[in-house]
Parts: C-alpha cells; sequence; structure tokens
C-alpha cells in the first residue's frame, strides 16, 4: 500500500494572518513538502495542473525534475496530468525525460481538468473533452511504446515517421492512473488499457466513490487484466489533526471557512460528515479511512491532501509529521491484514513493469484482448469490430 | 396496479396555502386515477423542509445529500408529479427553483406532471404559463394544458372557489390520464413505453471503449 501527499497548488492566504503567500513562497514550499513527504518515510508526492490563479502548478516537470534531483525514493507523480489541453507529445517528452532524471521513480494521473476556460485559452473545446482524452491518450501510449508512430488523429496535426525522445527508461513508460470523479468513459478507459483508476474522492460521498471504484473494476475484469478486485485503485482524502479533537476542529474550521474550494457553503460538520475530510484526531482519521476499504475494495494508493487553505508550511510539515508516525503505520498494517494474498498491495512501480519483460501486456498498444476473444482464439485487430458487435448486443 | 404521484410543494409557511392546494389537487388525482381501476401512492415533497440541505449542494459542487437525493428518487420514479409553487416576484420561489436545479435534463423525460401556483391576487395567475411551463418542458415533461391557479380569494365560496375546484377536477383528469396510459405500440416492434430517463448518477450503462476509442486509435 503507497500512502502519500498530493497538492492543488493553492495560493490562497493564511486567515490567521490574512497574509497570501507571494507564489515564489508557495512553489517552494511545495517542494519542501515533497522533501519532507519522503524523509518521514511516505512514498509519494503528485501535484496538480492548473492554469488559472489562484494555482501555481502549472508546469508539473519541471517541478517534479527539481524533487527528482533533491531526492531518493518517493515517487513522484501529478494529480492531475492534463490529457485534454496538453499535446500528448510533448507529455511523451516530458515525462520520459523526468523518468529517466528520476531513475524510473515517476508515474502520472490523466485527467480532463476542471475548469471550463482552459480548453479554449487552448485551443480546444470543453464539450470534446472525452474524445480528447481518448484519443490523446491512445497517442501517448503508442509513443512510449513503438519506436516510430505514424498517426493521424482528429485533434492534433499527423505525425509521419515520429520518434520520441527519449524514449521511456529501460523502454518501460510510467504507470498511469487515470483520474474521474463522475465519467464513466474514462473509468472504462482505465479499465481498457488495465491502468490504475484513481478517483480524488475529496469532494464526494461513499456512495458515488463506490459506483464508480465498482464499475472500473468490473470491466477490468471483463478486459481479462485480472479479477475485479485485483484491479488498481487511488483514493485522496484529506485531514487535520491534533491530539484532541475539539482542538483540530477549532483550528482547521478557519482554514475551511474561507477555502475557496470549500466555498463559503457547507458547514464543516456537514462536509466531514458527507466526505472523507477528517479533522480530528489520529484515531479518529484512523477510524474513518479504514471504511474506505469497504467502500471501495483493497486498494493501493492513498493520497492525502494536507497544504491547502492557506495553511502555513510550518503547519503542513507538522500535518505530515502526525500523519507518518501516527496514521499510516497503523492504516498500511490494519490495510494488509484485511487484503487476500492475491491482490496487489501496491501499484506497479517502474522495477515491477521492467521485471514483468518487454513482451508484458503492459508493454503492448492494445494490451486488451477482449475475454470472448480468447475464447474463439481470435486475436485482436479485425476482431474489433465484431467485439463492439457483441458488446452491443451485451448491453442492449 | 399501484401508480405512484410525487407531491412536490414549495410552501414557505406553516400552515401553507401552497400545501393546502397540493392537498386538494392530490386528494382529485387520487380519485380520477381510482376512477380508472388503479391504485395510487402518495409521496409529499415539502421543499421547504429541504432548504438548507439544497443550499448545501448547490454550493458545494453538487456534493450529493441523502435527503435530497432521496427526494429526487421519488420525483424520478414517479408515474405523475403535481408542482404546486408560491408566486413570488412575478415568478415560481426560489426555493421551488433550487430543487428543480438538482436534476438532470435526462432524469424526468416524459413524466407527467400537473402545475400549480398559489399568489395573493389573481393578476398573477399568467405565472404558471410564462414560468412554470417553460420550465418543465425543458425537462421533457408532460405538462398537462390545464394549469392550477389559486389566489387568496379562491380559496372561499363563491364563483372564484366554484372555478378552483372546477379547474383541479378537469387537470386531475387529464394527469390521471397519462399516469395510467400504456404504450399503444407492440412491445418489440418498435421503442415502447417510457424513453430511458436518467437515473441521477448511474455508471450501468457502458459505453465499450472500443466504441469510444473508434476514429481516434490514429489508424
Amino acid at each position: 500500500m503507497q500512502f502519500g501527499v498530493f497538492t492543488i497548488g493553492d495560493v490562497t492566504p493564511d486567515p490567521s494572518t490574512g497574509r497570501a503567500p507571494t507564489e515564489h513562497e508557495r512553489i517552494m514550499s511545495m517542494m519542501a513538502i515533497a522533501e519532507h513527504a519522503e524523509q518521514v518515510g511516505l512514498e509519494v508526492f503528485a501535484t496538480g495542473e492548473h492554469h488559472n490563479p489562484p494555482f501555481v502548478p502549472s508546469s508539473p516537470t519541471t517541478m517534479l525534475g527539481y524533487l527528482a534531483g533533491r531526492t531518493q525514493h518517493i515517487i513522484l507523480s501529478t494529480s492531475t496530468t492534463l490529457i485534454t489541453t496538453n499535446d500528448p507529445v510533448k507529455i511523451a517528452e516530458d515525462y520520459a525525460m523526468l523518468q529517466h532524471l528520476a531513475g524510473g521513480r515517476v508515474d502520472l494521473m490523466m485527467g480532463r481538468g476542471n475548469t471550463g476556460p482552459v480548453y479554449p485559452w487552448f485551443g480546444k473545446d470543453i464539450r470534446q473533452g472525452i474524445p480528447l482524452a481518448i484519443e490523446n491518450y491512445h497517442l501517448l501510449r503508442r509513443l512510449w511504446r513503438e519506436p516510430v508512430v505514424d498517426w493521424k488523429g482528429e485533434f492534433r496535426t499527423p505525425l509521419r515517421g515520429y520518434t520520441s525522445t527519449p524514449m521511456p527508461l529501460d523502454d518501460t513508460p510510467p504507470f498511469v492512473w487515470h483520474g474521474s470523479i463522475r465519467s464513466p468513459e474514462i473509468a472504462e478507459q482505465a479499465a481498457f488499457y488495465g491502468d490504475g483508476f484513481f478517483h480524488n474522492n475529496i469532494f464526494w460521498d461513499k456512495g458515488h466513490v463506490a459506483q464508480m471504484v465498482d464499475f472500473y473494476r468490473q470491466r477490468f475484469e471483463h478486459y481479462g487484466h485480472g479479477r475485479a478486485d485485483q484491479a488498481i485503485v487511488g483514493l485522496g482524502g484529506q485531514v487535520f489533526m491534533r491530539k484532541n479533537s475539539q482542538d483540530a476542529v477549532r483550528e482547521f474550521r478557519p482554514y475551511f471557512d474561507n477555502a475557496p474550494v470549500y466555498g463559503h457553503g457547507p458547514s464543516l460538520e456537514e462536509y466531514m460528515n458527507l466526505t472523507p475530510l477528517t479533522a480530528g484526531s489520529p484515531e479518529q482519521v484512523i477510524e474513518k479511512y479504514l471504511t474506505y476499504a469497504d467502500v471501495v475494495g483493497d486498494y493501493q494508493r492513498q493520497l492525502f491532501l494536507m497544504d491547502h487553505a492557506g495553511m502555513s508550511l510550518a503547519t503542513v510539515l507538522e500535518q505530515i509529521d502526525i500523519l507518518a508516525e501516527q496514521v499510516v503505520p497503523v492504516l498500511r498494517a490494519e490495510f494488509d491484514a484485511r487484503r487476500p494474498a492475491d491482490v496487489p498491495s501496491d501499484p506497479p512501480t517502474h522495477a515491477s513493469l521492467v521485471a514483468q519483460g518487454p513482451d508484458s501486456r503492459y508493454h503492448l498498444v492494445r494490451p486488451a484482448t477482449l475475454p470472448e476473444d480468447r475464447a474463439t482464439g481470435a486475436g485482436s485487430g479485425t476482431e474489433a469490430e465484431l467485439t463492439e458487435a457483441e458488446l452491443t448486443e451485451e448491453n442492449a | 396496479m399501484t401508480r405512484r404521484l410525487a407531491v412536490v410543494s414549495a410552501g414557505v409557511g406553516t400552515p401553507s396555502s401552497t400545501r393546502l392546494l397540493a392537498d386538494r389537487i392530490t386528494d382529485a388525482v387520487r380519485s380520477q386515477v381510482g376512477a380508472r381501476g388503479e391504485d395510487v401512492h402518495v409521496d409529499v415533497i415539502e421543499v421547504r423542509e429541504l432548504a438548507a440541505a439544497l443550499a448545501t449542494m448547490t454550493t458545494a459542487g453538487g456534493l450529493p445529500i441523502a435527503e435530497v437525493e432521496r427526494a429526487q428518487e421519488i420525483v424520478r420514479h414517479a408515474d405523475g408529479v403535481v408542482a404546486v409553487t408560491p408566486v413570488f416576484s412575478a415568478s415560481y420561489a426560489g426555493l421551488f427553483k433550487m430543487f428543480w436545479d438538482t436534476f438532470d435534463p435526462d432524469d424526468l423525460d416524459s413524466v407527467p406532471i400537473l402545475i400549480g401556483a398559489t399568489a395573493g391576487t389573481p393578476r398573477h395567475s399568467l405565472v404558471l404559463d410564462h414560468a412554470l411551463r417553460p420550465l418543465f418542458t425543458y425537462f421533457r415533461m408532460r405538462v398537462v394544458p390545464t394549469g392550477v391557479f389559486a389566489a387568496t380569494e379562491d380559496f372561499g365560496a363563491g364563483a372564484g372557489g366554484d372555478q378552483l375546484a372546477r379547474r383541479i377536477g378537469r387537470a386531475a383528469v387529464e394527469l390521471a390520464a397519462l399516469m395510467v396510459a400504456t404504450p399503444d405500440a407492440v412491445e418489440g416492434f418498435v421503442p415502447t413505453g417510457r424513453p430511458d430517463r436518467g437515473d441521477g448518477f448511474n455508471v450501468t450503462s457502458i459505453t465499450p471503449f472500443t466504441r469510444l476509442l473508434a476514429g481516434h486509435d490514429g489508424d
């Protein structure tokens, strides 16, 4: 089980002082948080990608490249990489370069972005969000797996005899997650390729999260990547802890009440009741997060949003200490204890993917042969249409 | 067979003249459906009781809240709906609109609905046709031709009261007819019955990825 932190990189005034950090201060504090996360033994640091204030992380690979040089063990990831508005060719190159510099300690999460205006700024149409995510990602997969790519799609200029450089480290592309809150198409995409599925979770109630993850698991099995309970699932969450739960609530409330992400709407209590947000003692955090293995099944990655809403760097580092010392060891032990032996405890890593060898399904461009294809001995390629017809019938 | 009637009443006071009108319409619909040999199960949604939850949901990016979801379920699974609102500032109550704003356009496709409104004076009577009817047309609901508007004076005896009773009766006949209607084509030959209605958030309908990828695989 991997535990880590993910940041959205918001620049928000600290309600206790009224002062907002400068962009430079905020960026450097994110770097300090990542390095601290490694020092206390957390396994993942992930950054969002935004192109609008009050967020600063517009250039994740630059940030993660800096961290690659300053850290040894922690996995550097994104939450998310915009597969809709970025050029997939540039994503292929940027993240392959990052992967080399980080010695393979890189995976990334695809997302469509949460702000409408970002699309037109980059010349895209938000109504095409899903098709963009599907086409761009398919091209990205090919660029990372085929030495020479010929491509003609709907959304970018064609490629003729294109070779992406550098190719991924050890010819092994980074592991990819697909993040989606409520689009079944994206869960379907993750399942088709056998990639991971991440539910941000932090603004949602258990019922909806469970529905999305369950759908991904069923389709993961359908596409022949393993049993539903073996699919690779990640969740987000957010917590604020003090020894005494009343202290945690009292200290966290002004941040909650003033943070743009929570929006001066529901009360802290309502929010805690409905979502993973927990302001309380480490024991309360443990109790609540243990229930998520019942909600979504045994899962492989839990990321916490720790630095947001104007919280000072000192407070965030303190929170990460509490998380790593008092919460993660218990959660890890409990999750390990309940997980069946044949359900993976961790998501694939660079080492595990290299070990699978170049002929493994992960390295194939279209790894998803449908179960019914295998049953009839048919291959991929021309059978795609037949398969589609069968599926249509199945779902009629 | 038991038909399900959902009554959405957006009165803000207790007692509420809006609820009073909703109850009279409900009784009329019940007896009209009964006259067609069917039973009626009635669920009443007092939007007032959802006010805080609706505000929370609206300001928290659609965060689902159980009590609102329960009310949505009732409306989605209804064979007929009665929706009654007080008139504020020449339109439906804001609270009334907040409730309908939580639905997707596909959620209520072809559900029959009877619209009603209450106001202090008869001068607001066109609110049904300039505000409520377009709203439910947007949802592709089947709005019955007769709307029921009641000004304060219509609750008394006299000409106004008689006319209101007649209108309620006529609207109830129209709604009941739609609630018990059965598809008139042979099942299996043409698409019949209810169109696909959304069911809030559900991921049971699958578009296979091969179809999503078709045309986008770069070949």
